[in-house]
């Protein structure tokens, strides 16, 4: 490395070509702009079909919704919001993500905190422990938890079910936990990096911890915290497997974006300009919070990469 | 009004609102206590609600799959070992098995080889961060919106139909006729039509780690050794990729774990037909044909696939611990 940092005379660089140098230019540009086509390609053919007609979709092919007579219109989104039942589980994903993702940060941050500004014995062993829950497969838990839930009736004002199976508390209560570990994680990796002083002169100000949270850890880990949303909101929102089941594929009522358009897979064959409509439908909301947020969202996988 | 709104008040208001009120309270109990247990009783009391959830979600549960594993499909009694028999015994869950391995290796390949040469290239051009969110977008959409847009480029019409689906109609263009591409099981065809969707999905993932570590590689470095003589190659070979390779074996963790559960593709775009099947889909039939005991078998076989994995994430943490 010591011959790097000395300042030495530079010769001409005597290694390739001018020619061969600006074939390798030609290269790369022409190796990025395939493989950009290749990750595009099936993404924009679905998403032209999602505008034409049925007709149109099953006699040609996508590329001719490019050219005049272009015929395309939003006919195909409106069938599946009403008919397909689409607009329904789109509230339904809604209502199953926003507690699925408050709930594990509100619960991750107390945590984190306490495991990066308290001490107590047995701090690094339980912490060792959140780090092994990481990649504890999802499949181990279903059966007991299915049981557990099937034992929990309740009516009591507006909470009136005999199972916890087929509710959306159901969910929330999984997600919560399933999200816990790598929130854990994530928090308090970053609420431990926080300048130690500032923890210290609050305490000195006679500042409880719970304010010391609340007014100083909780705000400076906004970026640690948006990160998370992002992933726990795409977690969620995107799950399929944890919603078919707690709330089954049957239960129409309560079903979310993944599994309504799972079963339209099945039931709607062919027709994929009803399919597109319905899988871009689903897509809008994550690729905006996505494209919005997504410098905390590179951040925060660069930084722990470790979940599975 | 949708006494949906009404729920949804309540628990957007509520749930903070009653998480926040815990750490309130938990000073309330606190003042409770003669001082010097204070100190040792608030850590407890800010764990309580996550250890709780880790406790009832994820270790009861698979301490109780381990139990169930040995006992009958109605949990009436023990069975010894035959749920795991009748797993090795099986062509179906073999065969299950079998796609499990083949999604190990060709996924963490596809993606980790496919990412790392595109953060490689993408490095040396100026529209750098445009090609980039291009890779990286399908990460954020669902893998059933991914399957739904795979299954459309796979489509397959008999010979003499147009061909509508893009890859049939592109093959056609060179007069080769159309393949029903997730039908063929011959050398697992469709099984890596399966994966290739999935490397669709997570190769964004794996480019941008390399890439954040491509960028952390000193400058000065690579271009002292270009003037000693090195060529791209010898730069890439001898310089970079030994210092990507720690990173590499990060991503390739979590290629391998997500390789382990995949789940949803199968589900949504073949539901484990021509024998495309995977244990985490052959998990969740059992589930629904109420076979709890067999199931809980396929999840430990998963679960015995992942602990040599959490064994090496514990001992990085501790590593990276050690130098923080």
């Amino acid at each position: 490395m010591t011959a790097v940092a000395q300042p030495r005379e530079i010769t001409a660089p005597r290694t390739t070509s001018r020619f061969s140098r600006g074939l390798g230019r030609v290269g790369v540009h022409a190796g990025v702009v395939i493989l950009m086509a290749i990750w595009l390609i099936p993404t924009i053919g679905l998403l032209v079909n999602s505008f034409r007609p049925a007709q149109d979709v099953a006699s040609s092919g996508w590329w001719n919704g490019l050219f005049p007579p272009y015929n395309l219109s939003l006919d195909n989104y409106a069938a599946v919001l009403s008919e397909q039942g689409i607009g329904d589980a789109f509230v339904n994903s809604l209502f199953i993500t926003i507690p699925s993702v408050i709930i594990p940060i509100l619960v991750a941050a107390f945590a984190a905190y306490a495991f990066s500004w308290m001490s107590f014995p047995g701090r690094n062993l339980l912490f060792v422990a959140v780090v092994g829950l990481l990649v504890v497969p999802l499949q181990t838990t279903f059966i007991p938890i299915l049981r557990l839930y099937s034992g929990i009736s309740v009516h009591f004002g507006p909470l009136n079910f005999d199972t916890l199976n087929g509710e959306f508390l159901a969910v929330w209560l999984a997600h919560t936990g399933y999200g816990l570990p790598f929130a854990i994680y994530l928090l308090r990796n970053y609420m431990g990096g926080l300048p130690r002083e500032v923890f210290e002169s609050a305490a000195i100000d006679g500042a409880s911890p719970v304010v010391a949270f609340l007014r100083l850890a909780l705000p400076m880990s906004v970026p640690a915290i948006a990160a998370l949303v992002i992933f726990q909101f795409l977690f969620v929102w995107n799950d399929l497997l944890v919603a078919l089941v707690y709330i089954g594929s049957t239960n129409a009522a309560n079903s979310p974006l993944t599994i309504s358009i799972a079963n339209l897979v099945t039931s709607l064959g062919g027709n994929w300009q009803l399919l597109g409509a319905a899988a871009f439908l689903s897509m809008a909301l994550p690729l905006a919070v996505f494209a919005a947020l997504q410098r905390y969202f590179v951040r925060g996988i660069t930084g722990g990469a470790v979940k599975g | 009004m949708d006494p949906r709104i009404g729920t949804a008040l309540t628990v957007l208001i509520g749930v903070p609102a009653v998480l926040i009120g815990y750490i309130y309270l938990t000073e309330i109990v606190l003042r409770a206590l003669p001082e010097r247990y204070k100190p040792r009783a608030r850590p407890w009391l800010w764990l309580l609600p996550a250890l709780a959830f880790l406790f009832v979600f994820l270790i009861y549960p698979t301490i109780g799959t381990f139990i169930r594993s040995f006992r009958n499909a109605d949990d009436t009694d023990f069975i010894g070992l035959s749920n795991f028999q009748k797993f090795v015994s099986s062509d179906t869950t073999l065969i299950a098995l079998r796609n499990n391995i083949l999604w190990v290796i060709f996924l963490t390949v596809f993606c980790v080889g496919i990412g790392l040469l595109i953060a490689v290239l993408v490095d040396r051009v100026r529209y750098e961060s445009w090609a980039k969110g291009v890779i990286f977008l399908p990460l954020a959409i669902s893998a059933v919106a991914a399957s739904v847009i795979w299954k459309f480029m796979f489509d397959y019409q008999p010979p003499g139909e147009p061909q509508t689906g893009t890859m049939n109609a592109f093959i056609g263009l060179f007069g080769i006729s159309p393949v029903p591409w997730l039908q063929i099981d011959t050398f697992a065809l469709n099984t890596f039509a399966l994966i290739g969707v999935m490397a669709w999905m997570w190769t964004g993932f794996a480019m941008v780690i390399i890439s954040a570590s491509l960028k952390s590689i000193s400058a000065e470095l690579l271009e002292a050794a270009r003037v000693d003589g090195a060529n791209e190659w010898q730069v890439f070979r001898r310089i970079v990729f030994p210092l990507l390779l720690p990173t590499i074996a990060v991503v390739s963790t979590t290629m391998i774990i997500t390789a382990l559960k995949a789940f949803d593709i199968v589900y949504t775009m073949t539901g484990g037909n021509f024998n495309t099947d995977v244990i985490a889909n052959l998990m969740y039939k059992q589930i629904s044909f109420g076979d709890f005991g067999f199931a809980s078998a396929i999840a430990v076989v998963l679960l015995i696939a992942i602990v040599p994995i959490m064994g090496v994430n514990i001992r990085r943490f501790q590593a990276q611990e050690a130098i923080r």
